[in-house]
Formats: C-alpha cells, structure tokens, sequence
C-alpha cells in the first residue's frame, strides 16, 4: 500500500525520466526544450503535492478554517514557473538563431555543417 | 545608515542597473554603468571582508523578515572572499570590455551585452550571499540565464549552438539542484542554509537527505564542470566573446564550486558527506582524472582559448581534489585556488582577447611569431602561464604547496607526486604557446600589428600582476582562505 499510496511521487518520478529521456534521445533542439520543459514540471508537482492537504485551504485565521495547505511550496514553485519560461523562451530564441544561422534545427546535421565548415580553408 | 544595507546593495545595485540600461538604450551610458556599479561592488564587497575580518558573520534580513522565514543575506569569512574574488574581476574587465565588445558585437547590441552583464554579476554575486537555498536557485538561475546570453553573442555561429548546449545542461543541473533542495525541505521544512545545517543533523540518516545530496552533487557538479559534466565548457569558453570567458572563467565555475563547499561542509556536514558516504573518495578520483587527463587534452589543441579552456577543467579538478582532502590545508588550497586561478585565468582570457583583435583569432597558426608582434601580451600569457603550471613566486605555487601539504598529511604520497606530475602536463601546454609565439617565424598573412588597445592590456596585465602579487605577498589569498577553511572545519560536524 505504501507504494500506491505515495502515487503523487511516482507520477512526478515518471516525468522527471520521460523529461530527461526525450531531451537526450532527441536530436530536434525544439524536442530537446519540450523534454527539458517536462522535466522542470515534475519538479513543480514534487513540490506542490506534499504541500497540500486534501480539504486545506489557504492559511486564513478565520474560526471557520481548521486545516490548511502549506503555501510556502505553492510560492516557491511561482518563481519556479518563471525561471522555466524564461528558459524555454531564451531556447526558443536560441533555436531560432541557429536556424539562421545552419538553416536546419537538427544535432547532428549542425555538427555535420560545423565539420564542413572546419575543413574548407580558413576565411 | 546606508552601510547596514551594504549586503542588500552588493546585488540590488547590478540588478538596477540591468534594466535601467536597456531603457535607455545608450552604449556609453551603458558602459559607464555597468563600470561604475562593478567599481562599486568591490568597495562594498572589500568593506564587507574587512567586517567579517573583525565580526565574524553579518546577517541581514531582506525586508526585515526574521530568518529562519524571510530571506537571510548571510557574509562570512569564506563568501566575503568569494565577493572580492568575483567583484574584483568585474572591476577590471569592465574597462577591458569597451573596446573589446565594440571590436567583436555590432553596435545595436552593444549596450544589452552591458546589462546582461550586470544581471551576470547580481546572479554571482547574490548565489555567494544569499543564506537561502531556493533564494540561491533563483539567482542561478538568473546568472545562468544571462551566461548563456552572453555566450551567445559570439562572433561565430558556433557560438549559438555551445550557448544551447550549455542552457540544455545548465537547466539540467539547475533542475536536479532543485529537486534536491525540495526532498531537503521536505524533511527538515526550513529553506534557511544555517537552519538547514542544525535540522539536517537530525535526520541525515534517511533516505530522502542522501538523495538530496546525490542531486545536489550532480546538478552543482554541472555548473562547476566536475570532470565528467563539463562537456559544456570547452565549446561555451571558446566561442564566447572575449570578455565574456575572461569573466565568467574566473567566476561562474568558482561560484559554483563555493555552493558545493557550503553544501558539504555546513549543510550535510563532513561526517556524513566523506565519513559514512565515500563521496570524497569518489571527488578524489573525479578530480585526480580530470587535472591529468584535461590536461593532456589541452596539450593537443590547436586553438589558444581552447587549450585554456580544456585547461579549466583541469584547473578546477585542483579545487575540488582540495575539498576531497578535508584537512585544513587542502581546504585552505581549493579556497585560494578560486582566486588564484581566477586571477590566472582572468588574465590569460583577456589577453588572449586581444590577440584574437589583432590576429582575426586565436588558432595557433594566426599567431606564429606573436612574441615579436605583440610582445607584452606574450610575457603577460606566459607569466599568467607560470601561475597555472604552480611555479614558485606566482600566486599557482601557493595553492599547489598547500594541497601538496594536505595530500601528505592525509598520507596520500602518491597524489603528492601526481600534483607535481601534473604541473609538467601543464608545462607542456604552456610550452607549446611559447614555442608557437617566439619560436616561429610569423606567417605572411598578418595584417595587424601591434599591441591591443592600452584600455585592454593594462587591465589584463593588472591581471597578471595579480598573479605574481598574490605569490609573494599572501595574506589576502592565503590568509583569508585559511580562516575560511577553519571556518567550514568549525562549523562542520
């Protein structure tokens, strides 16, 4: 039962390596900033799910309220969120140099062009 | 009045200034900025060590929150050193960097390389200060992001695909730091680095704070280029306009490693990291093979900044084989090592940014016979070369006696051996940029000569100076970096 019991990890566990795995395996840099987008997620929910409390509510001192939800998780992984945009963003706007740059957003074609480069002449 | 807010002003002000920059849109405004507030931050961070040199720690709360809760600016004797290491490199590329950025970035974005600059420096010097473990992911993150940036303004196209793999495994070790600081809040519900240290104790034989530490060792050991995570580096470091690797070769990685410093020895304690773990036999042979086999990679490039670079991660195999040893004096090694290589290192990257000024880069065929057409920049890259072999009376002596000492007091003679061993691969790569600088003849294609700017040589060779300086007279580097390490042996447990 402890197993079933602690699915929220398993769920966030599962990300992180499907995350991981795509920003590896694929060579398509834009595949690359979707796992890397996945795998920041799961962080998101390793942090939120321990800190919520299944009827919580947000800490209100209030006679009517009796359980609430730690809110600290909930604000670090707002700042969380953000970094992450702004990672994704500046991929993108990297992705979109490099295809001006090689005209293609593949690893291994930009290496291939980057070795032909090397072997022509020096300019 | 203002001085009790000289922590807060240590990162507030390059923060400001960013933004402020690119509204204006100005270069020389831009410049005279970003030069002004780095200035500013060594002042305030030499007035900060010489405090804790009297007081011991300075604690400021943000906003007047009481720490634990609120975010606590924490100054010891170690990350005061840290502040003066990476505010004075700022201070002295700064005035480098106006005719170097305007030699190598089109004009339009010349006054946004400034203030990414400045968000560069408020992220390092913020991760040195802050006492707050997701605060310092924040401000990772925001060094981090603005590296890549800059990384990415080089001069070649090459240069945007070693920002992207930088950014692909700089968010990579970013991540893991995170999740490793989520399991240790986890167990202890605090975020507070000092109240983390008493918290942890009590519970650092569960499962979850191992793991915390696994993914903090890895993802830092990302950013600092831990031997087998520095795939990164060589590229980022060689395509990187000039400015750029001078400053972040001296800080970013340094920075970094200070992190793992702080998490080993005050968060997780040195008992548990290198008594009941055997992580620091497993960062011994990780930086044993790094400092010998980056080296020999070095020793076979066929490019000056790369050679350099590939010799960084040798370099910060030094530091972390100091922090392996935990005695004293490899402690207080791998402490003056980020300032003595920072120095070292500093200097060879700006002066190798004036070489690729006047020679159209920096491949060792455009700069056969460099030792006749520039030759106060090839003293300075061998002088700066001196201190990276460890030759004596240059500030790379001091770290490699100490860890010499530290290796033997723990009975390690063989890695004694290996230190000095090592220090001839080092000469060997040196060798081969004076053997390409004064012995051969130039080529016929060299259309400039001359030295670079006199605004670029003399803060590279203050640089170098530096290096010498700090071998002979020791009691900044050396002295402040052993009450450091007393400090983390203190404090450790």
């Amino acid at each position: 039962m402890a197993l079933a019991g602690h699915y929220g990890y398993w769920i966030a566990v599962l990300l992180m390596i499907v995350g991981i795995y795509i920003t590896i395996a694929s060579g398509n840099l834009v595949k690359k900033l979707i796992g890397l987008g996945i795998f920041q997620t799961s962080v998101y929910l390793l942090y939120i799910a321990p800190g919520k409390l299944i009827g919580g509510t947000a800490p209100i001192l209030s006679e009517a309220f009796r359980t609430y939800s730690n809110p600290l998780p909930h604000v670090l992984i707002l700042t969380a969120i953000v970094v992450g945009v702004a990672t994704l963003a500046l991929g993108l706007a990297i992705v979109v140099r490099v295809r001006e740059a090689y005209g293609t957003i593949e690893e291994d074609e930009i290496l291939e062009r980057d070795r032909a480069a090397d072997q022509q002449p020096a300019r | 009045m203002i001085s009790e807010h000289l922590p807060a002003l240590q990162v507030v002000l390059p923060l400001i200034s960013a933004p402020l920059i690119v509204v204006v849109r100005r270069e020389a405004f831009a410049w005279a900025l970003a030069t002004a507030v780095s200035w500013i931050g060594l002042a305030i961070a030499i007035e900060l060590a010489m405090r804790t040199a009297q007081s011991g720690v300075i604690s400021y709360a943000i906003g007047n929150w009481p720490p634990p809760w609120g975010i606590e600016y924490r100054v010891d004797r170690l990350s005061s050193f840290v502040l003066v290491l990476v505010s004075l490199v700022g201070a002295i590329v700064m005035p480098y960097a106006r005719a170097s950025v305007a030699a190598e970035l089109p004009s339009e974005r010349r006054y946004l390389f400034y203030s990414m600059y400045c968000l560069c420096l408020a992220g390092l010097l913020g991760i040195t200060i802050t006492g707050d473990v997701f605060n310092l992911f924040v401000f990772l993150e925001i060094s981090s992001l603005s590296a890549y940036v800059l990384i990415a303004m080089g001069q070649r196209r090459k240069a945007l695909f070693a920002a992207f793999q930088y950014l692909v495994l700089g968010t990579i070790g970013a991540t893991f730091y995170v999740i490793g600081i989520g399991l240790l809040y986890l167990m202890t519900g605090t975020l507070n680095l000092a109240d983390l240290a008493v918290r942890v104790a009590a519970v650092h034989e569960l499962r979850p704070v191992l793991t915390a530490l696994a993914f903090i060792t890895v993802g830092i050991g990302m950013k600092l280029a831990l031997f087998p995570l520095h795939q990164w580096l060589p590229n980022a470091y060689t395509y990187a306009p000039s400015v750029v690797t001078a400053f972040l070769a001296a800080t970013a990685t340094k920075v970094s490693l200070y992190v793992l410093m702080r998490f080993y020895y005050v968060v997780f304690g040195n008992t548990l990291v290198f008594r009941t773990l055997p992580l620091g036999d497993v960062l011994l042979a990780l930086s044993v093979v790094a400092i010998v086999t980056m080296s020999l990679v070095a020793v076979f490039q066929s490019d000056l900044k790369r050679m350099f670079a590939y010799s960084s991660v040798a370099q910060i195999g030094y530091i972390t084989l100091g922090i392996a040893l935990t005695n004293a004096a490899g402690l207080t090694g791998a402490i003056a090592h980020l300032f003595n290589h920072g120095m070292s290192k500093g200097a060879l990257f700006l002066l190798a940014g004036g070489i690729s000024l006047r020679c159209g880069g920096t491949s060792f065929a455009a700069i056969a016979g460099l030792g006749q057409r520039m030759p106060l920049t090839s003293l300075g890259i061998v002088i700066a070369g001196l201190s990276l072999i460890g030759v004596p009376a240059t500030a790379g002596f001091t770290t490699k006696w100490y860890l010499i000492v530290g290796a033997l007091e723990r009975g390690y003679w063989w890695l004694a051996a290996l230190i000095v061993m090592s220090s001839l691969i080092a000469v060997a790569y040196v060798w081969r940029f004076v053997e390409v600088a004064y012995l051969h003849t130039p080529g016929p294609e060299s259309p400039h000569h001359g030295e670079m700017p006199l605004s670029m040589l003399v803060p590279a060779w203050l640089m170098v100076v530096a290096c010498v300086y700090f071998g002979l007279w020791t009691s900044f580097n050396i002295g402040f970096a052993g009450d450091a390490a007393e400090l983390l042996l203190h404090i450790g447990r």
